[in-house]
């Protein structure tokens, strides 16, 4: 038997995924949740291609740990390659199961039979459908994972851009969003949180007037009201009364990557090949990250009820089954006293604070049995105590001969673990835990297996054909500043430094920057999305201007994902403008060729605020973000325009999209920088001070 | 006051955030809360055709004069032409922005029926967008522009 996909051999019934109870629908129930990727659209498009539906006739039931497959984590862009691989066995396997129904009911042999909207026909013209065989076809079985899924050439729904299903409700203002739901009986809670890492509480009020609820667990500090408006209020006059014991916890940020450097941290040799020949000389340079934050434009937001001494929440976590389980530590009850009922919330980006809140909501409605009770970030929160993007330094190094030919390539890498998930550990790292009389210590991030695209290393082994190389990373082992999931997480600032490295080493061997990729990749899928982008950026015989440059970026994201190459060209005459972002990608098999291109310009856009404008600033002991002024990003006159263009390699796996073009958008732009001013920044965000910084080295 | 045409009348004491019961007792969560200061645009509403962050209104201001929310400009049934466009051009991506946004650009439509798309960029520079979807949403307004002409 092949191997079943990792989603379906943990979750091996069929009846699992899908079920046919609503009439004229199929229930697909999936363990992915939406975040404004599209995923709902592209898995019902997968269903309806393999089961011979309208795609009107798929209705994707909200992930609840009660009634979906664990699938994990929603990161890493693995939805379509994990759900989409699982699912369409599914579908295959239950559609034949259904036709040999179909078939003895009909009395015809089964590929005779034709489906179509979920109708078996004979060639007589006698007809059956799913819900009408629904009773004889049991589900509850293993899924074998023999039946084929169709071949490429006769899919219908797959490979069409299909408008998102969940986009007409966000347009027309509807209730969609966790923010949203208004539950009967609900009570609004706010959280007053420490000012700053490791601050203690010397004293608070022992009670609230007006009939505000307070709640304290030892550095924890909650008021629950019966309108919104009141807990904001109250948490505003709270705030006042309180007074925190802080220190200096944080490292000099002048000296931030001096820190990270020299900080006690574990090694791992991430590759290390060929046998380095001694060469003429050796360029190195280092590459800087600052801590980056996922800025969310909807605060996190959960709801949560206790009920019997079990507790229902509504969150917009990225992994119900993750959080299940963090929850049930942190409140010391049992997993199957807790169900996690998934309600879309704004784009994350990653691992932001909303399984953080979560725990906010189930401590503040502890004190309230019976009351769904709702608690929302406030602004300052969601930019400033949900863990952020880890800051990163990278140092590169290339021994060459004596024209300038690499003869070895070292890269090393530190950065605290890229990863703070819930769910992965027996103590929990939900941020509220920490503060609880009885506390958790804070959990130190960690990065994720190399199987699964690692952390900081995602992307630290260059793509290209070198004789030797070494790629290490140093995890460090202290956090004052609490780092998790970003978008992409090591990729981004990895392949920032690999392709601008890459930049210096052509002009040094004095060879075109485009020709020195395409000589040392050997896969003609990488060759072929630079060689797309590029053609149509006008990357070659353009005529120069001054103070404006153009550059490329390249990678496969993960060394095995989506291929992805960017071209950026740059005005930086008074201000450092990015006006236009080519993007060429390889996403494998594409499921909704709209939806992704959507993703990667998304993700472009982003990538291209990252690099250009932000940087979360910090002293010795607060971080230094109160409200969007300061922590800026790039605005409606300042976004590029950006092309994206696919190349359809046919039945090749699907690769998952939306975080493959911020590495090399950001390495894109750096180079075009370069190329506009002769000056090569190695420090984001490439703004003006940095600007300055390169002119004076 | 008058919102999206209809008089109603608000129990909320004058000095209660217009973005609170908007969302609240109105009943109209299609006005987002993104920030609570001024800063994000994912609130904006159109106070007698002017673009207002209701998270900084109070009810008291909003008192006997004209509030337009998303839920004013358009329905899935009688969708305005801003909506329509957003949809053809597969605009936004977890959404979250795009009611601040389509007031913002229902603003300036109706001030500028034929703008160019450094104006249209200009007119959501108040408007933040996370999801990078700026491109798609310029293209919107623009379409929605030409279809309104027509
Ligand atoms: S919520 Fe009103 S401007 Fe941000
Ligand atoms: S679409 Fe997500 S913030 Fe604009």
């Amino acid at each position: 038997m092949s191997k079943l996909p990792q989603s379906l051999a943990n979750n091996p019934k069929l009846g699992q995924w899908l079920d046919f109870a609503a009439p004229g629908r199929v229930t697909v129930r999936i363990g992915k949740v939406e975040i404004g990727q599209g995923i709902k659209t592209a898995l019902a498009q997968i269903a309806a291609e393999e089961l011979d539906l309208a795609f009107a006739q798929i209705r994707m039931a909200a992930p609840a740990t009660d009634t979906a497959p664990d699938e994990g984590v929603t990161s890493g862009s693995l939805s379509i390659q994990d759900s989409g691989s699982a699912l369409r066995l599914v579908c295959a396997e239950t559609r034949a199961l259904f036709l040999a129904q179909a078939a003895q009911r009909l009395d015809a042999a089964p590929e005779t039979l034709t489906v179509a909207d979920g109708v078996f026909r004979a060639a007589d013209g006698r007809r059956t459908d799913y819900w009408a065989l629904a009773a004889a076809v049991t589900l509850d079985r293993a899924a074998s994972g023999l039946v084929a899924p169709k071949p490429i050439t006769a899919h219908r729904v797959v490979g069409q851009s299909q408008p998102r299903s969940d986009l007409p409700d966000k347009v027309f203002g509807l209730r969609r969003f966790i923010h949203d739901l208004d539950l009967p009986g609900m009570v609004h809670g706010r959280v007053l949180r420490p000012p700053s890492t490791g601050a203690s509480l010397v004293s608070a009020p022992e009670a609230m007037a007006d009939g505000i609820g307070l709640v304290r667990d030892g550095n924890f500090l909650g008021v629950v009201a019966d309108s919104e408006q009141a807990a904001e209020r109250a948490a505003e006059r709270l705030a006042s009364r309180l007074e925190w014991r802080e220190r200096d916890a944080l490292p000099d940020p002048a000296l931030l990557f001096d820190w990270l450097k020299t900080a006690k941290a574990e090694m791992q040799i991430v590759a290390e090949r060929g046998t380095p020949a001694s060469g003429a000389r050796t360029h190195g340079a280092e590459f800087r990250k600052p801590y980056l934050a996922h800025a969310s434009i909807g605060p996190c937001c959960a709801i949560a009820r206790w009920e019997d001494g079990a507790l229902r929440v509504w969150s917009h976590t990225q992994g119900i089954f993750n959080l299940r389980a963090d929850l049930a530590i942190a409140l010391g009850i049992g997993r199957e006293r807790i169900a996690i009922e998934h309600v879309e919330g704004a784009g994350c980006y990653g691992h932001n604070g909303a399984d953080d809140v979560a725990l906010d909501a189930a401590l503040l409605a502890r004190t309230m049995p019976g009351r769904p009770l709702r608690v929302q970030w406030s602004r300052r929160d969601e930019l400033a105590a949900a863990a952020f993007g880890p800051a990163m330094a990278i140092r590169l190094e290339a021994d060459l001969d004596a024209k300038g030919g690499v003869l070895a390539w070292r890269h090393e890498v530190w950065s605290n673990g890229h990863s703070s998930r819930p769910g992965r550990a027996e103590t929990p790292t939900l941020l509220a835990a920490s503060d609880l009389a009885k506390s958790f210590p804070r959990r130190l991030s960690i990065n994720v297996a190399p199987a699964a695209g690692g952390g900081a290393e995602r992307n630290a082994v260059p793509p290209y054909d070198l004789p030797a190389l070494k790629v290490a990373s140093h995890r460090v082992l202290d956090m004052p500043i609490r780092a998790s999931a970003l978008r992409g997480l090591g990729a981004f600032a990895n392949v920032f430094a690999i392709e601008s490295f890459v930049d210096e080493l052509a002009a040094l061997a004095g060879e075109d920057r485009l020709a020195w990729r395409l000589a040392r990749l050997a896969d003609p899928r990488a060759r072929a999305v630079i060689e797309l982008a590029t053609a149509r950026a006008g990357w070659s015989g353009r005529a120069r201007r001054p103070g404006r440059g153009i550059g490329l970026g390249y990678a496969r994201y993960k060394s095995n994902g989506a291929y992805c190459a960017v071209v950026a060209e740059v005005e930086a005459e008074r201000e450092i403008r990015v006006e236009r972002l080519t993007v060429a990608a390889d996403v494998g098999l594409a499921i909704n060729p709209d939806g992704i291109a959507n993703q990667l310009e998304g993700g472009a856009v982003q990538a291209a605020s990252w690099t250009l404008l932000e940087e979360v600033r910090f002293d010795r002991r607060r971080i230094a973000i109160a409200g969007w002024e300061d922590y800026p990003i790039l605005r409606f006159p300042e976004a590029p325009a950006v092309a994206v263009h696919l190349i359809r390699p046919g039945d090749q796996p699907s690769l998952g999209a939306g975080e493959a073009s911020l590495g090399p958008t950001a390495a894109a732009i750096a180079n075009a920088l370069h190329d506009a001013l002769g000056l090569r920044v190695r420090q984001l965000p490439l703004d003006r001070a940095r600007l300055a910084q390169a002119a004076l080295a | 006051m008058i919102v999206n045409g209809r008089a109603r009348t608000v129990a909320a004491p004058d000095e209660a955030s217009l973005l609170h019961v908007l969302r609240g007792e109105l009943g109209l969560v299609g006005t987002r809360h993104g920030c609570g200061s001024g800063q994000c645009g994912a609130c904006f509403v159109l106070l007698d055709g002017e673009v207002k962050a209701a998270c900084e209104l109070t009810v008291g201001q909003a008192r006997g004069r004209s509030v337009t929310t998303i839920e004013g400009l358009g329905s899935p049934e009688r969708p305005h032409p801003i909506q329509a466009a957003l949809l053809e051009e597969q605009a936004g991506q977890c959404g979250y922005c795009l009611s601040g946004i389509q007031i913002a650009a229902a603003a300036l439509l109706a001030r500028r029926p034929d703008p160019d798309e450094g104006q249209v960029r200009a007119a959501l520079a108040r408007n933040l967008c996370r999801c990078g979807a700026h491109g798609r949403i310029v293209r919107a307004v623009l379409r929605a522009a030409k279809a309104m002409r027509v």
